[in-house]
């Protein structure tokens, strides 16, 4: 297989050769006895410009791993001692990836930092050599550039990236609680100055071509090209690398400077960034701002900081010792396992395991334009879905069709969208307040009230005249699935949908099976649901499904804490210190007081003594008293139009004053309160597995990092019990159980990996 | 008359050598005939069809073509426009009551003269009774101009129409900013002076900034020479290939202008300066001075430049289009008949320029004629890029089968018949008359030629893209 495609590549390079000089064939044939060994990377010359091709056979990425380094030694080896070269030019042969980072197998399979900080050592030399050449290397970006990627590009001469919407250049290392480990903090700061270079590394976020020229991170772009005499993609690459070459021989000829003029402003900055005062005083902010933003949870913006700043402080030898070496302590710590953890699974819940459906889903109709509704509208027309938005009255559907067009428009006004697409998007949109067009939909999500009976009706309505492959996708928090299709006629094809809001925010898409669900009813969701961008996870009907069920315990034991005494700000402030992105106060409010008090009710009565914990008085006279949270202005918190900071609503302590309950010194502790708060997650999470309402524990924690907020720095409820140590979970259960009780009694999948150690979530 | 011959020769003698002589002179000639035929063995006689209105075109004229900012940089369009009516009411003595209608196509509007058709016409000296319109279809405006007089001759609404365009790029209406129009807007409402205090306390210095015609494809943003050099490298042609395709453009328009082929150019005398009787962007160069040039668009290595693309361009022309029955009763000669046209659309991002590819194919086919039975090519020439992108296209199967859901290639049309009098390279583009410099080229080309049939292509900005088949009048 190898084989032929290297065989394959090698026709087709010849190909295109054989026209214009017969002689070549033999010549590249004999240039490329070593060709025929190299899976991943390949070259040929043009003229005197060296074009190395990146093409990792069976893969729609490359990523920079052992093979690779030591073939791009190879061929650099070759292309440096060769006389006929001047000049090269670094592409990849993959449409929309060069580079996608460094292999993160590699990485995991490391049991030593010693070893990583090597890996990074061998990169940094290598990259090294790259940015000593004598023969000027030119990166032709086309797609992702990202990690290690990135800092090959950025060790080469100059770059060409192509100005396509797949073109995105990043350092997303952080994100899984690392750093560019091949010397991207050293050449980072000096290409694009110290604060972008920052920004790039400690936030990871991906930059388009256009911005990274304006940035200098790039030195010319190339337009993506439409049909010709070739698929546009194929001759897009096929012009990068024409346009590159040019380039590349300008570079050899001197003729071009790779040095690019700097503008005022960056004049000002790198003037700025002499003085070893302006310098101190930005270290200082962004450290604060990090620690402030992280709260001291993720080592690595940190140690970014740190090595960008031995780096520039004491030269680019301590700089780049300092990097493999915090690059190794970081892979080893409990932070980048969870992250890394956390990008393998979003990786595998972005993939369609129920196949492709029979049939492709190109109408969608949506029941309620509230929220939700037109939240799930706006993911589906911007994804070329034509979508019926339907309601009951024309004021609730405009409210809706409004929201969609805001969501758009804002994305206009951060340069996403052109407004011209964002016209042709919102074409796909049709709101309307009957039942018009249904018998051409091939799916339905409803997104009504949830009330089972209201349900029941719009399924009968919907079901009179949807077409037979119709699917009924149902967007309930809390419903059970199987009671919602007990009133259809055609179970097999009712599926739940539980979306998180804000919709076009939140990642998450939680899919709901019953017994009677077909394979072909939920790969068509699966289907659906990544179309519109999601992240999915797949769980079996039951009480809450399963984030709903998590985080209803959890829920029970915050109204508890208020009960004991401890107020809203200090609840939030100890949930966000755990690593929560939402303080467990505030977020009762977003969720809205009556949903909470819903849920808990329902899940209340099935689950019983387990949810018990805080009392539903508490939520009862909240939404008597009209404090339903964010929506109604008031909750826990007082919400005013344009003002940011929040002030308690003091008439909740009359409530909870007269609700309060004895808190129990011994397990009333700071910490004590944020285990008693994830503990009871954690163990409910673990219930599920056990139960089958999950099928894997990865999709239990990215549906509980991306729809609930868990903290990503612990990886989801089972690479914390991995990492943490379930017995140490289990012995806080058992503690708080000798208070509280039942509630928290460690579930039997919990006691079997606390009682043998060698058990884990994740081999 | 065969069955008498028939009844001769039966009762001839056989063997008389008179008879046999006698019988091969008919057939020699006959087979002469018959290899005359072969040489132009057309696929169908004429275009006409029964039951429909024969539409010709009696003549046409157009001012010369300047740069913009030259001589016609005072002028108005309405100015042009009138000067290209005169023109043709002086070439064809057209009685001017007798016009039925009048229609022109522009594209960068004066707004003062938004129906710049009327305002020409009236100043032109034409009947206050004579309607007129105005169309707009970006650079093929005056051809739709023109289709729009076929399809009110072919209807029987009218029987003699003018056709026209006009633009006049030394001039563009640059406005104020929205925000300072909705100022000035309100001001002009406001009652008080507290209330128009309050208005102006709003005004920002940015308000000032002028806005300034988009020289951007609306819906993509993107210029229409970026779009050519992607085209152009999207179907790797290459900076050599297109500049020798523009000096070629520009040497047959010079040798054209000098025999005096261009003869629908009238002279324009222009108010306070001296008479203008020739296009004055026909600059022959060499392919060393172009290659100097740097890329417009794509920089620094695009392959678009100026001197490989049609310049901004001033100029106004006119066309006199009628049923044939009422050109012949007015005891006209026209000179060509308009056949079937055709309008196509496209992807306006990647196929922006690629009009005249689609259009070629589907206008041959409805007219049943094919590549070989077309004499004169008249395509117009945007950019050397798009029309060399335009030739690939049409001689690519991958394409056909691939973009234009057609089995096979259209082929590319001969140079030698293509655009042999020069083209909008050279000669100009003023965006809304150039589509009857096109008609009128073919015609003029087809008489002096003594062709029959010829083909009209142009593209136009929104990915539009438009194709006529032009019948010579039988001589």
């Amino acid at each position: 297989m190898v084989a032929s495609r290297a065989v394959g590549s090698l026709s087709r390079f010849t190909a295109s050769r054989m026209l214009r000089c017969p002689g070549y064939i033999c010549r590249s044939f004999t240039r490329s006895s070593a060709l025929l060994t190299r899976t991943h990377i390949n070259y040929g010359v043009k003229g005197d410009v060296a074009v190395i091709r990146i093409n990792s056979p069976n893969s729609k990425v490359n990523t920079l791993g052992q093979e690779v380094h030591s073939e791009f030694i190879e061929v650099m080896n070759e292309v440096w001692s060769s006389n006929q070269i001047r000049s090269a030019v670094l592409i990849s042969s993959k449409p929309g990836c060069f580079i996608a980072g460094a292999d993160l197998n590699m990485l995991t399979a490391c049991t030593t930092s010693q070893e990583v900080t090597q890996i990074s050592q061998e990169a940094q030399r290598m990259f090294e050599k790259v940015e000593k050449s004598t023969k000027p290397i030119v990166a032709a970006i086309n797609g992702s550039c990202l990690g290690g990627g990135l800092e090959l590009a950025i060790s080469c001469q100059y770059r060409i990236a192509t100005k396509d919407k797949k073109t995105v250049l990043g350092s997303p290392e952080v994100l899984l609680g690392i750093l560019p480990g091949a010397g991207g903090t050293q050449r980072l700061p000096k290409m694009v100055g110290v604060p972008a270079a920052f920004d790039m590394m400690l936030t990871g976020r991906g930059i388009r071509a256009d911005r990274a020229k304006k940035m200098g991170l790039v030195d010319q772009l190339v337009e993506p090209l439409g049909p010709g005499i070739k698929p546009p993609e194929e001759r897009t690459i096929e012009y990068l690398e024409e346009v590159a070459i040019t380039f590349a021989k300008g570079l050899a000829d001197k003729k071009i400077s790779p040095k690019r003029d700097k503008g005022l402003v960056e004049k000002l900055t790198s003037y700025a960034m002499s003085i070893p005062f302006v310098r101190q005083q930005i270290y200082k902010k962004v450290e604060e701002k990090v620690r402030k933003q992280t709260k001291g949870l993720y080592p690595a913006p940190l140690k970014i900081i740190d090595v960008v700043k031995t780096g520039i402080e004491q030269g680019s030898d301590a700089g780049y010792l300092s990097e493999s070496q915090k690059f190794g302590e970081l892979a080893m710590t409990k932070e980048s396992k969870a992250l890394m953890g956390l990008y393998r699974g979003q990786t595998l819940c972005k993939k369609n395991k129920f196949g492709a459906p029979q049939k492709e889903v190109k109408q969608l109709a949506i029941l309620g334009a509230g929220l939700m509704g037109a939240g799930i509208a706006q993911v589906s027309v911007d994804k070329g879905l034509q979508t019926i938005l339907k309601d009951a009255t024309l004021a609730a559907l405009g409210r809706g069709q409004q929201q969609v067009f805001r969501g758009l428009n804002d994305k206009v006004k951060k340069k996403a969208l052109t407004s011209f697409e964002r016209d042709t998007f919102f074409s796909n949109l049709t709101g309307q307040l009957d039942y018009q067009g249904f018998e051409k939909a091939d799916m339905v999500i409803e997104a009504v009230f949830e009330d089972l009976s209201l349900k029941h009706k719009v399924l009968k309505e919907v079901e009179a005249v949807i077409p037979d492959h119709c699917v009924f996708a149902s967007n309930t928090s809390a419903l059970p699935i199987n009671e919602i299709a007990a009133a259809s006629k055609r179970p097999e094809k009712v599926i739940g949908m539980h979306y998180f809001s804000p919709v076009d925010k939140m990642q998450l898409l939680e899919i709901i099976t019953t017994q009677k669900t077909s394979k072909d009813t939920t790969a068509s969701a699966v289907e659906v649901g990544l179309k519109q961008g999601k992240v999915i996870i797949v769980v079996k009907d039951g009480p809450g499904f399963y984030t709903t069920r998590c985080l209803a315990p959890m829920m029970s034991e915050v109204i508890r804490i208020l009960q004991e005494g401890v107020g809203p700000k200090k609840l939030d402030s100890l949930t966000t210190s755990f690593g929560f992105p939402v303080g467990a106060a505030t977020l009762v409010d977003e969720v809205g007081v009556d949903v909470a008090k819903h849920v808990a009710e329902n899940l209340g009565n099935v689950f019983g003594e387990r949810f018990a914990g805080g009392s539903l008085e508490v939520l009862k006279q909240m939404i008597s008293k009209g404090f339903l949270g964010r929506k109604s202005g008031k909750g826990f918190y007082i919400y005013q139009e344009g003002v940011k900071s929040k002030n308690l609503n003091s008439d909740i302590d009359s409530i909870l004053a007269s609700l309060k309950m004895p808190s129990q010194p011994d397990v009333s502790s700071d910490e004590d309160i944020q285990y008693r708060l994830v503990t009871r997650f954690v163990n409910e999470a673990v219930l599920c597995l056990q139960e089958g309402v999950l099928a894997t524990p990865t999709e239990g924690d990215i549906g509980a990092v991306f729809g609930l907020g868990f903290p990503p720095s612990l990886g989801g409820p089972f690479r914390f019990v991995d990492l943490y140590g379930a017995q140490k979970i289990v012995d806080r259960l058992r503690k708080y159980e000798a208070a509280y009780g039942k509630q928290f009694t460690p579930c039997q999948l919990l006691v079997d990996h606390a009682s043998s150690p060698n058990k884990k979530f994740y081999q | 008359m065969t069955s008498l011959l028939t009844y001769t020769l039966k009762y001839l003698p056989s063997t008389s050598q008179w008879a046999l002589r006698f019988s091969m002179r008919p057939l020699s000639c006959s087979s002469q005939l018959r290899a005359a035929a072969a040489v132009k063995a057309k696929s169908k006689q004429t275009l006409a069809k029964p039951n429909m209105r024969n539409i010709v075109v009696v003549d046409g004229v157009r001012t010369p073509f300047l740069l913009s900012g030259t001589s016609y940089k005072d002028l108005m369009p309405h100015d042009l426009a009138r000067a290209a009516l005169s023109g043709l009411l002086h070439r064809t003595s057209v009685p001017k009551d007798v016009v039925d209608y009048i229609i022109f196509g522009t594209v960068i509007q004066e707004v003062k003269t938004s129906n710049v058709a009327r305002e020409a016409a009236l100043g032109a000296g034409f009947s206050d009774k004579t309607p007129a319109h105005t169309v707009t279809m970006a650079c093929i405006s005056s051809n739709q101009a023109m289709t729009t007089a076929v399809g009110l001759i072919a209807s029987g609404q009218c029987d003699v129409v003018v056709a026209g365009g006009v633009e006049l790029m030394s001039d563009v209406p640059i406005r104020h900013s929205r925000k300072m129009r909705k100022m000035m807007l309100d001001l002009s409402k406001a009652k008080t002076l507290g209330q128009r205090l309050s208005l102006v306390s709003k005004f920002r210095l940015n308000f000032l900034s002028p806005e300034l015609p988009a020289v951007a494809e609306f819906s993509t943003n993107e210029t229409m020479g970026h779009s050519a050099d992607r085209l152009a490298a999207a179907f790797a042609i290459s900076r050599l290939e297109q500049d020798e395709y523009a000096l070629r453009s520009h040497s047959l328009a010079k040798k054209a202008q000098g025999e005096g082929l261009l003869s629908d150019v009238v002279p324009f005398k222009v108010p306070g300066k001296d008479t203008v009787t020739q296009d004055n962007g026909i600059r022959p160069s060499s392919l060393e001075q172009m290659a100097k040039l740097k890329p417009a668009f794509i920089k620094p290595y695009g392959t678009v430049t100026a001197a490989n693309s049609s310049f901004l361009t001033d100029g106004a022309s006119a066309v006199l289009i009628l049923a044939e029955e009422k050109a012949l009763a007015m005891g006209y000669k026209p000179k060509a008949y308009l056949r079937d046209f055709v309008y196509v659309s496209q992807d306006p991002k990647d196929q922006l320029l690629l009009g005249p590819t689609y259009a070629t194919p589907k206008v041959l086919e409805k007219a049943g004629l094919t590549m070989n039975d077309i004499d004169a090519f008249e395509f117009h020439e945007a950019f050397s890029g798009q029309i060399l992108a335009n030739l690939k296209a049409m001689d690519s199967d991958w394409f056909a089968q691939n973009y234009m859901g057609r089995k096979t290639k259209v082929g590319s049309p001969p140079l030698e018949k293509f655009n042999i009098w020069g083209g909008s390279l050279s000669l100009g583009h003023p965006f809304g008359a150039t589509g009857c410099r096109l008609v009128m080229a073919t015609a003029n080309r087809l008489q002096k030629e003594g062709g029959q049939y010829g083909l009209v292509a142009a593209c136009a900005a929104g990915g539009q893209g438009h194709a006529m088949i032009v019948e010579a009048y039988p001589k």
